[in-house]
C-alpha cells in the first residue's frame, strides 16, 4: 500500500478541481477510501504539491519503421543529444526522432505515463511491436493505417460495407493495432500515380472511390464494431493553403458520426491555394464547437528542429519539393505509403509563424476543452518534450503576448490571436493532457485517479514557471512505483501494449487468402503478429 | 515391432532466411527430426535447410569441449578484462538476438559493428546525406513497368528475387507479367542476370559516378558533346533517362558494384538523387539488395537502440557513430580492439588479412550455427541454434518487412538469444 497525502489532486475525470485529497494504491491500482489500510504503507508527502493523472498522449511518432528510417537517415539529430547508460537504464540518442528506450525515459521524466503510436502500417506493425518491447515505462499502443486499403477500397465499391467491417476487425487483430487510423484518404493511393486528392469527391484512380466514402464508411465500421477510440482522421489537403474549406467539410462529412481529427493545426489554414496562407482557425474551431461527435488535437508547431513524418506520401514529396531537404517515402504495397524530411520552424519565416498562431487559436477558440488535446504531432510539428512550453502559452496570456511579439509583424497582423485572453486553468490542463484523451481513447483506466484506476500518478510542485513545473515534476508513479524524482529517471520498468481484438467473420479468410496471392509478397499465414509479441499485452474491450 | 507411428510432417510457408529476399513459401518435410525435403527452395537457400546439422554440440574453449556454464563464465572474464571489446555480425541471426547484442555492448561499453559496413554501409551513409524514395517488394511486383538492376547480380546472389518480386511475377497492374516489364542491367561486365535484360548498359569500372552524373544532367535536359561516357555510348543513356521520363513506376535496384567501387557511397547519393529526382515526372523508387538474410534487421535494431545503423561505440556510455572510426575491419587493422566477439558471422573468411589475422591475437567469442573459419581461432566457440531452421526469430526483408521465422525442427541447441542473455547476466562490466 502507498499513499499520496494532503496533495491539490486535479482529476476532472471525477471532478476533482484541486482539492486536497489522499489518494492510496495498492497492486499498481488506486484503490477506494474503504480498502485502505494505513499500517506500514509507503507515503509521499504531497502537502503542497498538485496531484495529477499520468499524462496520456493521443498522438505520437514513437515507434515502428517510419520513425525508424527517420532516426537512420537523422545522425544530425542525434550528435548533441545522447544520455549515457546507468546502473539500471539503457543510453540513447536524439532529439527529435530519440531512440527507444531514450523515448520512455523522456516521456516519463515530463509525466506521461500512456502514450498512442499514430501511425503503423499493416504489413509492418510487427516492426512496431518489436520497438515497443524496448521502449520502457510507457504503456502504448498503435493506430493501424487504413485509408487507403485496396481490400476496403474494394469493398467500398462493390457496395458490401459488412465485408469491410469483418476486414477492419481481422486486421486490427492480425496487427494487434488500437485504432482505424485514416490518412489522407485516397489521395496515398494516387501519390502511387504522382497525384494525390484534392476534394472529398475526387476519384481514387483505380478504384471509382471517393475520401468521402472511404471516411464515411470507416466512421460506420467503427460504430458497428464499438473499438474503445473513433476514427482517427489527418484528412485531405494538409499544409496547404485553403485547406479550413475541405477540413470543414470532412468534418460535416461525418454527419454526426463520431471521429478525432489528429494535429488539426496543419489542416486548418485560410487563404488561396498555392498563396500564403493565414490562420484559418476560426471557422474551424467555429465547426468544432458546432459539432459535439467530434474531439481534435492541435499539432502546436514548436520553433526549432523537427522531422516531418507521416503517411501521407504527396505531402512529404511536397515537403522536399518546398525545402531541397533530404526525402524518404515508402510506399507500402496495396496499403499505404509514407515519408519522412527534416524540416527547420523558423519564427521569421512567414509561414512557419503562421502555423504557430493557428495552433494557438484552434487551442483557445475550441470551447470544450474535452474536445481539444494537446499534441505537437511529435516530431512533425516539433519534439514532445516541448509540452511544457506549450502549456505555459496556454496558461499565462503575458508570456503568451511576449512570444506573440517576436513573430514577423506581417504575420500577426490581423491576426486573432492577439485579442484571445483565455487563460486555461489547471483543471483544463488536466483535460487537454490525460483526462480528455483518455476518455477519447477509450481507456478507461487511465486519465483519473479514481478506485481501480491503474496507478500511473504525476506530483508536480507548483510554479508560477509552468513550463518549469511541468517540465519536472517532483515524483512519477507508473502502476503505483515511484520511476521519477525531481525530474530525474530513478527505476526502469516495462510497459504494457494496448490493442484491440474485435470479432470478425470467419468467412472473410477464403477472401483474404485470394487477396494475399493475388497482390502480396508475404504469405497470408505469415502476415498477423501473434501473441508472442506482446510479452505484456492489455486486451481493451471493444462494445 | 517398430513403435514408431509419425508420418513425415509436411510444413509450409517456411521462410527461408538466408538472403534479404525472406522467401516465405518453402515447403519443407521432416521425418524424425530431420528434414529430408525442401521445395521451392533456390539452390543458395537450399544450404540452410539440408546442410545445417542440428544435433546439439559443446560449446569449447581453446578447443576443448566444456559445459555451457564454462564457456558462459569464459566470455564473461574475457568481456570484462578487455578495455576495448567489439561486437561484430549479427546479420544472420533474429533481431531478437541483435537487441541482445547491443544491449550487451551498451554494457560493456563496447563498439558494435554488422556486415553493414562491408556491403551497404556506404548506402546508409548516402541516405544519411541525400533520402531515399523507396517501396515495399510487393510495389515492385503490383506496379513496377521498369526494372533498372545496378551494380547487382540478382540471377546469382537473390536467384528467385526475378521470379517472386521483380521481372517475372503477374500482379495488378502487371497482369502479363515479364511482358508488362522492361528490365535495364548496368554492371561492369555482364553476368548471369544481364541475360534477363531487355537493354544492357556496360560501364567501366570506376565510372559509375560519372554515368549517374550524366544521367541527371540528361533529365535536366543538358547536352552533352562526348560520344561516350564511362564506357557508355551517350544516345544510350539518353534513351534510358528517356524511358525513365515516361515509364508509369519505375524501380532501380542496386548492389555492391555500387558500394564498393570507386566512389562507394557518391556513387550510391548519386543514384537516390536521380531517382529522387525522377518523381518530377514518374514514379521512382529505389531498394538496395541487401546481402544476408537478416542485415537489414541489424541496421532496424541499432538504429532503434543507439540512432546509428553500424559502426557504433558505446565507449563513453552513450552511443556514437563512426564509420571508418569504429566500423569493425578498420578497428581490428588498427589493433585498438582488445577482445571481440563475433554474432552469426564470418570475418576471417571474408575481412581483408590484417583485419582477419588480429582476430586470432586477441581473446574472441564465437556465436554460431556453422564451423566458421572465425571459429577455429576463437577462444571460445558457443554451436548455437540456426535461424528459420531450429530457432524463432523475426527477420527484416531488404525492403523493411519484417517476418516471423517459425522453426521446423524442435530446439535441441540453445538459441544466440539463450547465450548473450547468460553472458550479460555474468558480464560484472557496467552492473
Amino acid at each position: 500500500m502507498l499513499g499520496i497525502l494532503n496533495g491539490q489532486v486535479y482529476d476532472p475525470l471525477n471532478g476533482v478541481d484541486g482539492e486536497k485529497r489522499d489518494i492510496w494504491i495498492r497492486d499498481g491500482r488506486i484503490v477506494a477510501p474503504e480498502e485502505v489500510e494505513c499500517k506500514g504503507a509507503e507515503i509521499v508527502d504531497a502537502t503542497g504539491l498538485v496531484v495529477m493523472p499520468g499524462g496520456v498522449d493521443i498522438h505520437s511518432h514513437v515507434v515502428g519503421a517510419k520513425v525508424n528510417a527517420g532516426r537512420k537517415f537523422r545522425p544530425e539529430d542525434h550528435r548533441d543529444h545522447a544520455r549515457a547508460r546507468t546502473s539500471f537504464s539503457r543510453s540513447g540518442s536524439g532529439y527529435t526522432v530519440p531512440t527507444t528506450h531514450l523515448t520512455g525515459y523522456l516521456y516519463t521524466e515530463m509525466g506521461y505515463t500512456t502514450v498512442m503510436e499514430a501511425a503503423t502500417a499493416p504489413l509492418v506493425a510487427r516492426h512496431t511491436h518489436e520497438e515497443l518491447e524496448d521502449t520502457p515505462i510507457l504503456d502504448m499502443g498503435a493506430f493501424i493505417t487504413m485509408g487507403n486499403n485496396h481490400f476496403i477500397m474494394n469493398c467500398i465499391r462493390d457496395g458490401q460495407p459488412g465485408k469491410a467491417r469483418d476486414y477492419v476487425a481481422w486486421l486490427l487483430g492480425a496487427t494487434k493495432g488500437y485504432a482505424i487510423k485514416i490518412v489522407n484518404p485516397g489521395g496515398v493511393e494516387n501519390w502511387k500515380w504522382g497525384r494525390n486528392v484534392g476534394e472529398l469527391d475526387d476519384e481514387v484512380i483505380g478504384f471509382g472511390v471517393t475520401p468521402r466514402q472511404i471516411i464515411t464508411t470507416l466512421a460506420w465500421v467503427n460504430d458497428a464494431l464499438g473499438l474503445p477510440h473513433v476514427p482517427h482522421i489527418h484528412g485531405i489537403n494538409l499544409g496547404q493553403s485553403g485547406n479550413a474549406r475541405t477540413t470543414v467539410e470532412t468534418i460535416e462529412a461525418l454527419e454526426g458520426r463520431r471521429a478525432h481529427f489528429c494535429h488539426l493545426q496543419f489542416l486548418s489554414y485560410g487563404g488561396e491555394p498555392g498563396k500564403l496562407p493565414r490562420s484559418g482557425a476560426a471557422g474551424v474551431a467555429r465547426a468544432v464547437n458546432e459539432h459535439p461527435n467530434v474531439t481534435v488535437d492541435v499539432g502546436q508547431v514548436v520553433f526549432g528542429e523537427a522531422t516531418t513524418m507521416t503517411s501521407d506520401g504527396p505531402l512529404q514529396y511536397r515537403l522536399h519539393q518546398l525545402t531541397g531537404h533530404k526525402w524518404l517515402n515508402d510506399d507500402v504495397e496495396g496499403e499505404t505509403g509514407g515519408g519522412v524530411v527534416p524540416v527547420l520552424y523558423k519564427r521569421q519565416n512567414l509561414f512557419n509563424a503562421m502555423q504557430w498562431i493557428t495552433g494557438l487559436e484552434l487551442f483557445l477558440l475550441v470551447d470544450d476543452p474535452w474536445r481539444v488535446f494537446l499534441t505537437t504531432d511529435h516530431p512533425n510539428a516539433g519534439p514532445f518534450v516541448h509540452y511544457p512550453h506549450v502549456i505555459q502559452l496556454l496558461m499565462d496570456r503575458d508570456y503568451r503576448a511576449e512570444a506573440l511579439e517576436g513573430i514577423p509583424p506581417r504575420a500577426r497582423k490581423g491576426a486573432l490571436l492577439a485579442e484571445l485572453d483565455r487563460e486555461y486553468s489547471l483543471y483544463e490542463i488536466a483535460i487537454i493532457t490525460r483526462a480528455g484523451t483518455a476518455r477519447a481513447l477509450g481507456l478507461k483506466n487511465k486519465g483519473h485517479l479514481g478506485a481501480g484506476a491503474d496507478a500511473d500518478v504525476t506530483i508536480y510542485t507548483p510554479l508560477d514557471d509552468r513550463e518549469e513545473m511541468f517540465a519536472r515534476p517532483r515524483y512519477v508513479l507508473k502502476d503505483g512505483e515511484i520511476v521519477v524524482h525531481d525530474g530525474q529517471l530513478v527505476r526502469e520498468r516495462p510497459g504494457r501494449t494496448l490493442y484491440v481484438a474485435p470479432p470478425y467473420d470467419p468467412g472473410i479468410e477464403a477472401d483474404l487468402r485470394a487477396h494475399f496471392e493475388a497482390c502480396y509478397t508475404i504469405s497470408f499465414d505469415n502476415y498477423p503478429v501473434a501473441a508472442e509479441y506482446l510479452p505484456r499485452g492489455e486486451m481493451i474491450p471493444c462494445g | 515391432m517398430s513403435p514408431r507411428m509419425s508420418a513425415i510432417r509436411v510444413i509450409e510457408n517456411v521462410v527461408c532466411s538466408f538472403c534479404g529476399c525472406l522467401c516465405d513459401d518453402i515447403v519443407v518435410e521432416v521425418d524424425d527430426g530431420r528434414i529430408t525435403r525442401v521445395r521451392k527452395v533456390c539452390a543458395n537457400g537450399r544450404g540452410l535447410f539440408t546442410h545445417y546439422d542440428p544435433a546439439p554440440r559443446r560449446p569449447t574453449v581453446d578447443g576443448r569441449e566444456v559445459a555451457w556454464e564454462e564457456a558462459v563464465a569464459e566470455a564473461a572474464q574475457i568481456l570484462d578484462r578487455a578495455d576495448s571489446p567489439l561486437i561484430y555480425g549479427l546479420s544472420s541471426t533474429a533481431t531478437e538476438a541483435q537487441r541482445k547484442a547491443v544491449a550487451l555492448a551498451d554494457k560493456l561499453g563496447a563498439m558494435i559493428d554488422t556486415t553493414s559496413s562491408v556491403c551497404h554501409g556506404p548506402t546508409s551513409l548516402a541516405m544519411q546525406a541525400v533520402g531515399e524514395p523507396t517501396c515495399t517488394l510487393g510495389e515492385v511486383r503490383n506496379r513496377a513497368d521498369l526494372l533498372l538492376f545496378w551494380g547487382c547480380n540478382p540471377a546469382v546472389s537473390h536467384i528467385r528475387h526475378f521470379a517472386r518480386y521483380s521481372v517475372t511475377p503477374k500482379g495488378t497492374l502487371t497482369p502479363k507479367g515479364r511482358r508488362d516489364r522492361t528490365v535495364v542491367v548496368v554492371d561492369v561486365r555482364p553476368t548471369a542476370s544481364t541475360r534477363a535484360a531487355d537493354l544492357f548498359l556496360q560501364v567501366q569500372p570506376g565510372a559509375d559516378f560519372e554515368v549517374l552524373a550524366t544521367l541527371r544532367a540528361l533529365l535536366q535536359g543538358a547536352e552533352i558533346e562526348a560520344e561516350t561516357v564511362g564506357g557508355v555510348p551517350t544516345a544510350q543513356l539518353q534513351d534510358l533517362v528517356e524511358r525513365m521520363r515516361t515509364c508509369r513506376f519505375g524501380v532501380a535496384f542496386m548492389g555492391m558494384g555500387l558500394t564498393q567501387s570507386r566512389g562507394r557511397d557518391l556513387n550510391v547519393s548519386e543514384l537516390f538523387t536521380l531517382v529522387a529526382e525522377l518523381n518530377q515526372y514518374a514514379r521512382f523508387c529505389v531498394i538496395p539488395m541487401r546481402g544476408h538474410g537478416n542485415v537489414a534487421g541489424a541496421d532496424q535494431v541499432l538504429t532503434w537502440q543507439s540512432g546509428y545503423p553500424f559502426a557504433v561505440s558505446f565507449a563513453r556510455g552513450y552511443p556514437r557513430y563512426g564509420p571508418g572510426e569504429f566500423s569493425t575491419v578498420d578497428v581490428l587493422a588498427r589493433g585498438e580492439a582488445d577482445a571481440a566477439l563475433i554474432l552469426a558471422s564470418d570475418p576471417v573468411a571474408h575481412f581483408p588479412s590484417a583485419a582477419a589475422r588480429q582476430l586470432e591475437h586477441i581473446p574472441t567469442i564465437v556465436l554460431d550455427p556453422m564451423p566458421t573459419l572465425t571459429a577455429q581461432v576463437a577462444r571460445v566457440v558457443f554451436p548455437t541454434a540456426c535461424y528459420g531452421v531450429d530457432a524463432a526469430g523475426t527477420a527484416y526483408r531488404m525492403d523493411g518487412v519484417p517476418i516471423r521465422l517459425r522453426p521446423v525442427l524442435p530446439p535441441a541447441r540453445p538459441t544466440d538469444v539463450d547465450v548473450l542473455e547468460r553472458i550479460i547476466e555474468a558480464v560484472t562490466v557496467g552492473n
